[in-house]
């Protein structure tokens, strides 16, 4: 069973998530970016670990390239889970 | 000439606390650090050293050896600045087994949740290198780094390595030591099965009634530099490490040869390396494991490389207050060997009742005493030697001054 993929549940999730790998929870939020949260690529393969778990949408690496925000994470989901 | 190799800097975590000092005070004074059959860090909290972050990326193995590298770089003053070039300081750690913990943790998640939960950090936390990995990054070092993997020898082969790349020019300081965290239910169960582990609960090396070895858990590590540049820096000098040798019983899997030979000659090589006559040695801090095999083939061991002076020279264990730490145990006890020798006074051999027949050295029992320095040695120094032997017929012996 995964969870609906609304904008508000995604947040929710890729915040905590973030959390989670050990980014500062002050520091978290739609604009940041990865770079500044201190987020490599070993975190966002748990990221995407976390996401896939809860809204089943996979992510690859390719997926993610050009990203830079938690925001534009967040929009990728909810667009994919539709 | 070969270049002489000092130790200026020292860093332990072990069961009897934290800080290489608190091992030595507390050894020293006939304290145990052993609870429970088990010797576990239990001063050790990860979150008063690291960031959340910082500690899910290391194994507790990596978490010990980075905060015992903290002591012994604080030690040797290069807490604001290296003092060479980064490229010239080498990082060598050893490590019996590894992140065995998070192997367990992520078997479980393979178990239970399939393949694609299993976690991207598994590789760097349980990796053998990865104490030696996460040290060089934290302060910056760029010399030759890696892990040096032989059971209960580790930690004592990565000092020697490390004083060898000093010899032959390859660094001019390395940051070295061992660390292991292995209190897990598989390699509790795994030393039990093969009857190494005491079922009494008790480390009592040399005893009549010793029944196998009490596991711990820490990590050991020494700053070395190559005395020439150390005196140019006018750095503050612990000991010196004068000599080291290695050897292989190829006997058995995991026993030693019960005559001690291969371990004799690597006795006699770490005294021949740093120009040591048997006679001039003033304290053997013995691989004392408790158990019935080894420290029987130790003490043959000895005999045959030390001769009469064997009689002689007080031989003690630190197994017998903080466990045995495996791949830590070389290292540690390398810093225990160095305190004892600049304190001038042989710690004890704890919980020793009942000598066994043919166990007839003096091992120091249950009270420490004053350290006597050989004539030879000019009142000077204390020399001193440190045995480590691991499973597969590991043999590391390190000659040390202070």
């Amino acid at each position: 069973m995964t969870t609906k993929a609304t904008d508000e549940a995604v947040q929710k999730v890729i915040f905590d998530g973030l959390a989670e790998v050990g980014a500062d929870p002050e520091q978290i939020n739609r604009d940041a970016t990865f770079e500044e949260l201190d987020v490599d690529s070993l975190d966002v393969v748990e990221l995407a670990q976390i996401v896939e778990d809860e809204f089943g949408v996979r992510l690859e690496g390719d997926d993610l390239k050009g990203l830079e925000t938690v925001g534009q994470v967040i929009d990728l989901v909810v667009e994919r889970a539709q | 000439m070969t270049r002489r190799v000092v130790i200026t800097g020292v860093g332990a975590v072990t069961p009897l606390g934290l800080g290489a000092d608190t091992l030595l005070d507390r050894w020293v004074a006939g304290e145990s650090g052993i609870v429970g059959g088990v010797g576990s860090c239990s001063d050790f909290d990860p979150a008063d050293h690291f960031s959340r972050k910082e500690a899910r990326r290391a194994d507790r193995f990596t978490q010990l050896a980075v905060v015992a590298a903290n002591e012994a770089i604080a030690s040797a003053g290069w807490e604001d600045e290296l003092p060479y070039d980064p490229q010239r300081i080498g990082c060598v750690i050893g490590t019996g087994i590894g992140g065995l913990g998070s192997l367990e943790e992520q078997t479980d998640v393979l178990r239970e949740r399939g393949p694609k939960a299993v976690s991207p950090l598994s590789v760097p936390l349980m990796m053998g290198n990865a104490g030696a990995a996460s040290v060089a990054m934290r302060h910056g070092l760029h010399g030759p780094t890696y892990g040096v993997v032989s059971a209960c020898a580790a930690g004592a082969h990565a000092i020697g390595d490390a004083m060898r790349m000093i010899r032959a020019g390859d660094a001019d300081a390395v940051v070295c030591g061992g660390a292991e965290s292995t209190l897990t239910p598989l390699a509790t169960a795994a030393f039990a099965a093969m009857g190494a582990t005491s079922q009494a609960g008790i480390s009592r090396p040399f005893d009549k009634n010793r029944d196998g070895f009490v596991m711990g858990e820490g990590a050991g590590v020494l700053v070395l530099e190559a005395a020439d540049k150390a005196e140019e820096r006018g750095a503050k000098v612990i000991g010196e490490l004068l000599g080291y040798a290695a050897t292989s019983d190829a006997h058995h899997l995991t026993a030693p040869d019960p005559t001690g030979k291969e371990a004799a000659r690597a006795v006699r090589l770490a005294l021949a390396d740093a120009g040591i006559e048997p006679e001039q040695v003033d304290y053997v801090n013995a691989h004392g494991t408790s158990t019935p095999l080894n420290d029987a083939s130790e003490t043959q061991a000895l005999k045959a490389a030390l001769g009469e002076h064997a009689h002689r020279v007080p031989v003690s264990s630190t197994k017998s207050a903080i466990g045995h730490l495996l791949g830590a145990a070389g290292a540690v006890e390398a810093i225990a060997t160095t305190g004892a020798l600049q304190r001038g006074i042989a710690p004890p051999t704890l919980n020793y009742e009942e000598p066994d027949e043919g166990l007839d050295l003096d091992y120091v029992p249950n009270e420490a005493r004053p350290l006597e320095t050989a004539s030879g040695n000019g009142g000077a120094r204390r020399i001193g030697i440190s045995n480590s032997f691991g499973f597969g017929g590991h043999n590391a012996v390190l000659c040390l001054a202070a």
